[in-house]
Order: structure tokens, then C-alpha cells, then sequence
């Protein structure tokens, strides 16, 4: 435990040092929020409500998912900086210093978040529900983002090159939340792409989200993430998780930098 | 426990690059020993596999008397890594980072601190303790690496390569560091390319070749195995090659080289400073005018250019 809290205190401290990484991964998030919510609002619309409302639970699902690239590049850069090689060679376990990037890094996107809120009333954005929900809804948010965390560590470890990172978390960004129903609901999707933009648990999350706080949900169909979407989140983030996890535990034993 | 370090046909192979072919050492506890060997040879694959960084394909190691591979946790608790490249947080300050090494070894918050103050003044970093660690020099890069794998004040301690990038008065800085760990009974096993430095630190070195130990000695002996001590002369003229080669053949009673061309003549020493007193005293006698006089032994670096097979190659470029 006390491991945890030390290597925790020290990301807390990267963190106080380069607020940037903030920065970093509110940035996509917020573009969208002006674009779309404010910007396209006009000529866009949802059924049931106004499209600045659809549109926000998106935008903080992709807070999460700018996260990954952010985490796998901090990760990669203590294997490069030799960093992992000293922690591994002390009597410390494992998966101490794996949990603690991702507890750090949670506080960096509830930071994040908090700003692309911030941005989200100013063009409009409203949560037309109750506090409980409210409250609900940016937990399912956080567990989100925190499965996208482990999956970051994963990144990082396994992939190693920064510029390879880069590149493919930013590609990632891109694929889950435009194949998802973000910014969209996915009415207009041919079957097959549909099934596979419903279960991304972007869509479901974002879903959930959107019912919780009353934002113009988009529900239409009959699968279960479109039923249920909190409870295909909670399933799919809960495989997602299972599957991760222990594959960053083994990544992390045999790390090497190169 | 008779060797704080052991290892026994050590192999490792990454995809169909054989890395270490079967490699074996035994360090005994309180000693000192250098890994020489050229670039690739698998030094640092070997430091790695002994720090239970890496696992071997095959063989087996003990460090502070358990298995590497079986007892990793209980090898860590006794072990300090200073890897090939230094190994710092640059975001935290020097003393945040030695902190940071105390509390995860246990020495909770307060022994943490009193512990990277110690240290801090042990390596003369107590100026730039305040400071983020990405604003220190190579040289206290190195140092802040060193001091932080001394934390928990290891029985055995693996240094790859402590002093490359290091300007001499850093080096000396950090070798009379290390001779303090020494003192105080640690167990090194120190790679270096710098064949000085095994030479000033090391009790016993292994030289390595491909994967493989290709030698193993005190310095003393491996430079013995490569030539004897000799004794070489130079002379004004020519003429007086053939008297000064006959008189060093009787004080050594073994016939000596002649280099004509360099104007040297040059004998194996069998008896130390006898043979050198005789020598000196047959020139005296013979009359012959002698511009230089020196006892020369081979150094290290032949040594090494010798046992790994680079030295050829280096002698075809002399030659062109
Ligand atoms: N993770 C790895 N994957 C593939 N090859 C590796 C890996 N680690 C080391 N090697 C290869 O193993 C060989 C030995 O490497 P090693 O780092 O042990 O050599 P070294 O003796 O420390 O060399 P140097 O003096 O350059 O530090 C090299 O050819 C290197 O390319
Ligand atoms: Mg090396």
C-alpha cells in the first residue's frame, strides 16, 4: 500500500510539473464542443432535444479516449528512461507501479473533463435531470476512462516507441468516437457497421450518459446496447478490463526498453 | 554462501541471435568483478538476467545466495542496478527522486528522507538536491543513479558501464565511490569498457566474447597469459645493435629481439628486478651508449585486443 501511495505521490508531482498533459487531452475534446455544439448546433439536430446536449457525453467519452495515448506515452517513457528496469529490480509489486499510472492519470482526465464542462455550459450544454444522476452518469464516465487507462498502460508497454504511439492512439481517438454514436445517433449506419458502433462502448457509455442526465437520448432498435446501454457499458468495460489488466501485468514482467 | 554471485551456463537467445551461449561465474562475497568485452557481447544481457530483469532460456544463477528465477523477490531485496544508461526521474528534484527509492524499500517517509540526505552529501549533491533531476550534468545524472541503487544499502551491487560519458575527474569521483561500497564488504560486478577501470576496481575480471567467457583471471594474470614483462633498449647507432644485444643475452641468458630498423633490441624478463640489475650492469660493462631503458608490460587494452580477437585487425591498419 505504501508503494502505491509513493509512486502515486510521484506522478501527482509529474503532474503538478507539466499541467500540460491536462491540457494534452481536453484539447480534441473541447474542439468538438465548439465545433459541433456550438458551431454546427444550429444546422444539426436530434430528436427529442437539442443537439449541444447530445452531443456533450460524447465529448467526455472521448476525454477518456484521448487518455489512452497520453498514458501510454507517459508509461513508454519510463520503460526508454530505464525508470521501469529500477522498478522492476526492487522488491515491489507489480502491479503497484502499473495501478499508479492509472489512478494519476484518472485524475488527469477528471481534470480534463472538468474543463470540457466547463466549455459544454458555455455553449449551452444543461444536465435536465437529477443530482443523483448527474452524478451517476460522470462515474460511468470515469469507469470508462479508467479501463481506457489500463488499456494506455498496455499500449505503452507493448509498443515502447513514442512516435508509433503517437500514431496509433491518435488514430484510435479518431475510430471510437466517430464509430460510435457520438456525434451521431446511428440510425443511417448499414447493418453490419451498426451492430459494431453499438457495442463500442463508446456508443453505450455516451448512451448511458445521455439518458441519465436527459440529454436527448437517441435510443431506436431493439439490441441490447441500445436497451440497456448502462448495462452493456458496465459488461463491455468489465470484459475490456479482465482482458487488459492481466495482459499489462505480463507485459510489465518481461518489459524491456527495447 | 560461497559466492554472493553465481551463475551456470547461462543462455539466452533473442529470435535466432544467440545471445549468451552458456556463461559462468562465481563472484565470492566482499570482491570485485569486471566484465570486459566488445560491444554486443552480451554484458549487459547478463547483468539484466542477474538483476531478474531478464529470464534465461536456460542455465541457472543464484545472487545473495537465491535463485534468480525462483526467488526473484527475495535477490531484489538485496540487490542495487545501476543500469548501462542512468535511470532518474527527470521531473523530480535529486532528493525526490532518492525519496521516492527509500519509501519504496521500505524505509518509510522518515527514514526515506534521513537516508537521501546522506546520501545527498556522500555524493556531493547536496546543491543540487532542489533541483529537477533533467537540469543535472551526465556526471551527476550518474551519481543521482548510483546513490539511489545505494538507497537501501545493498549486499550485491551491478553497475553496466558506471563511468561512460564521464569526463576523468568525474570518473575518479565515482571509482572512489564504489571502492566506499567495496570497503564496506558490497559485492560488485561492474561492466566497463574502460580497461583502466577494471583494472583500478576490479578484484578478478571475465572477459567475454560472443556470449561466452573467453578468459577469466586476476589483471595480473590475464596480462601475464597474454606476454612476460620485457625489457627494452634503444641505441644511438646501429653499429652498436649486435654488443647490446649480446650483452642483455648474457644478464638474461635468452636470446633477444633486435629491431633493426627502430634501433631496439628487446629480451624477456623471467626474474623481475634481477634480471633488470643484470642487464643494467652487462650495457654498464659493454659500453654501449643506451638512449632508453624500460621495463615494459603488456597492458590491458593488448590483453583485451588480444583475447577477443580485434587486435589482428588493428595491427593490418598499423601496418598500412
Ligand atoms: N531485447 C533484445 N532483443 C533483441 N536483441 C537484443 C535484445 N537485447 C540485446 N539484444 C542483442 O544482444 C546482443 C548483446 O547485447 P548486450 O546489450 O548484452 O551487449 P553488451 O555486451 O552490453 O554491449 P555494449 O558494450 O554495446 O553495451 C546484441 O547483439 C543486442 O543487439
Ligand atoms: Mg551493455
Amino acid at each position: 500500500m505504501s508503494e502505491v501511495l509513493a509512486l502515486t505521490g510521484r506522478q501527482m508531482t509529474h503532474l503538478r510539473r507539466t499541467p500540460e498533459k491536462i491540457i494534452s487531452v481536453s484539447l480534441t475534446p473541447i474542439a468538438m464542443v465548439v465545433i459541433l455544439g456550438y458551431l454546427f448546433a444550429s444546422v444539426i439536430s436530434v430528436k427529442d432535444g437539442e443537439y449541444h446536449d447530445y452531443v456533450m457525453a460524447g465529448v467526455f467519452a472521448q476525454v477518456g479516449l484521448a487518455c489512452v495515448g497520453a498514458t501510454a506515452l507517459g508509461v513508454a517513457s519510463d520503460l526508454r528512461a530505464g525508470l521501469t528496469d529500477r522498478f522492476r529490480s526492487m522488491p515491489i509489486s507489480r502491479a503497484s507501479v502499473l495501478f499508479a499510472y492509472t489512478v494519476a492519470d484518472l485524475v488527469t482526465a477528471a481534470a480534463a473533463m472538468g474543463a470540457v464542462a466547463g466549455i459544454g455550459l458555455l455553449v449551452g450544454w444543461r444536465i435536465h435531470g437529477g443530482f443523483l444522476e448527474a452524478v451517476a452518469g460522470f462515474a460511468l464516465l470515469l469507469g470508462f476512462t479508467y479501463a481506457m487507462l489500463w488499456l494506455g498502460v498496455l499500449i505503452g508497454l507493448a509498443m515502447r516507441n513514442m512516435e508509433a504511439i503517437n500514431g496509433v492512439t491518435a488514430l484510435a481517438l479518431v475510430l471510437f468516437s466517430f464509430l460510435s454514436n457520438s456525434f451521431m445517433p446511428l440510425r443511417g449506419l448499414p447493418g453490419w457497421l451498426r451492430a459494431v458502433a453499438e457495442w463500442n462502448p463508446v456508443s453505450s457509455v455516451a448512451e448511458a450518459c445521455r439518458v441519465l442526465w436527459g440529454n436527448a437520448p437517441a435510443s431506436a432498435g431493439a439490441s441490447l446496447p441500445v436497451r440497456h446501454p448502462e448495462l452493456a457499458s458496465v459488461l463491455t468495460l468489465g470484459v475490456l478490463l479482465a482482458v487488459v489488466v492481466p495482459l499489462a501485468l505480463r507485459a510489465f514482467r518481461t518489459a524491456a526498453a527495447r | 554462501m560461497e559466492f554472493a554471485i553465481q551463475a551456470e551456463g547461462l543462455k539466452k537467445r533473442f529470435g535466432d541471435h544467440e545471445v549468451l551461449a552458456g556463461v559462468d561465474l562465481s563472484v565470492p562475497p566482499g570482491t570485485v568483478l569486471g566484465l570486459l568485452g566488445p560491444n554486443g557481447a552480451g554484458k549487459t544481457t547478463t547483468v539484466r538476467t542477474l538483476a531478474t530483469l531478464l529470464a534465461p532460456d536456460a542455465g541457472r544463477a543464484t545472487v545473495a545466495g537465491y535463485d534468480v528465477v525462483r526467488r526473484p523477490r527475495e535477490v531484489r531485496r538485496r540487490i542495487g542496478l545501476a543500469g548501462q544508461y542512468a535511470a532518474v526521474d527527470e521531473l523530480l528534484t535529486g532528493r525526490e527522486n532518492l525519496v521516492l527509492i527509500g519509501r519504496l524499500m521500505g524505509l518509510g517517509r522518515r527514514g526515506a528522507q534521513t537516508r537521501a540526505e546522506e546520501l545527498l552529501d556522500g555524493f556531493g549533491l547536496q546543491d543540487a538536491a532542489g533541483r529537477p533531476s533533467k537540469t543535472y550534468s551526465g556526471g551527476m545524472r550518474r551519481r543521482l543513479d548510483l546513490a539511489a541503487c545505494l538507497v537501501a544499502s545493498p549486499q550485491v551491487l551491478f553497475l553496466d558501464e558506471p563511468t561512460t560519458g564521464l569526463d576523468p575527474a568525474s570518473r575518479i569521483t565515482l571509482w572512489q565511490q564504489v571502492r566506499e561500497q567495496i570497503a564496506r564488504g558490497v559485492t560488485v560486478l561492474l561492466t566497463t569498457q574502460y580497461l583502466e577501470e577494471a583494472d583500478f576496481l576490479a578484484d578478478r575480471i571475465t572477459v567475454f566474447g560472443s556470449g561466452r567467457v573467453i578468459a577469466e583471471g586476476t589483471a595480473d594474470e590475464l596480462k601475464r597469459k597474454v606476454g612476460d614483462e620485457r625489457l627494452e633498449i634503444s641505441v644511438e647507432r646501429s653499429e652498436s645493435l649486435d654488443a647490446a644485444a649480446a650483452a642483455l643475452g648474457r644478464a638474461v641468458s635468452e636470446a633477444p629481439a633486435v629491431d633493426r630498423e627502430t634501433r631496439r633490441v628487446a629480451v624477456r624478463l623471467v626474474d623481475g628486478i634481477g634480471g633488470v640489475a643484470r642487464a643494467a650492469a652487462e650495457l654498464e660493462r659493454s659500453g654501449v651508449p643506451v638512449i632508453d631503458f624500460a621495463v615494459r608490460r603488456p597492458s590491458l587494452d593488448e590483453v583485451f585486443l588480444q583475447l577477443t580477437g580485434t587486435g589482428a585487425q588493428t595491427k593490418e591498419s598499423g601496418d598500412e
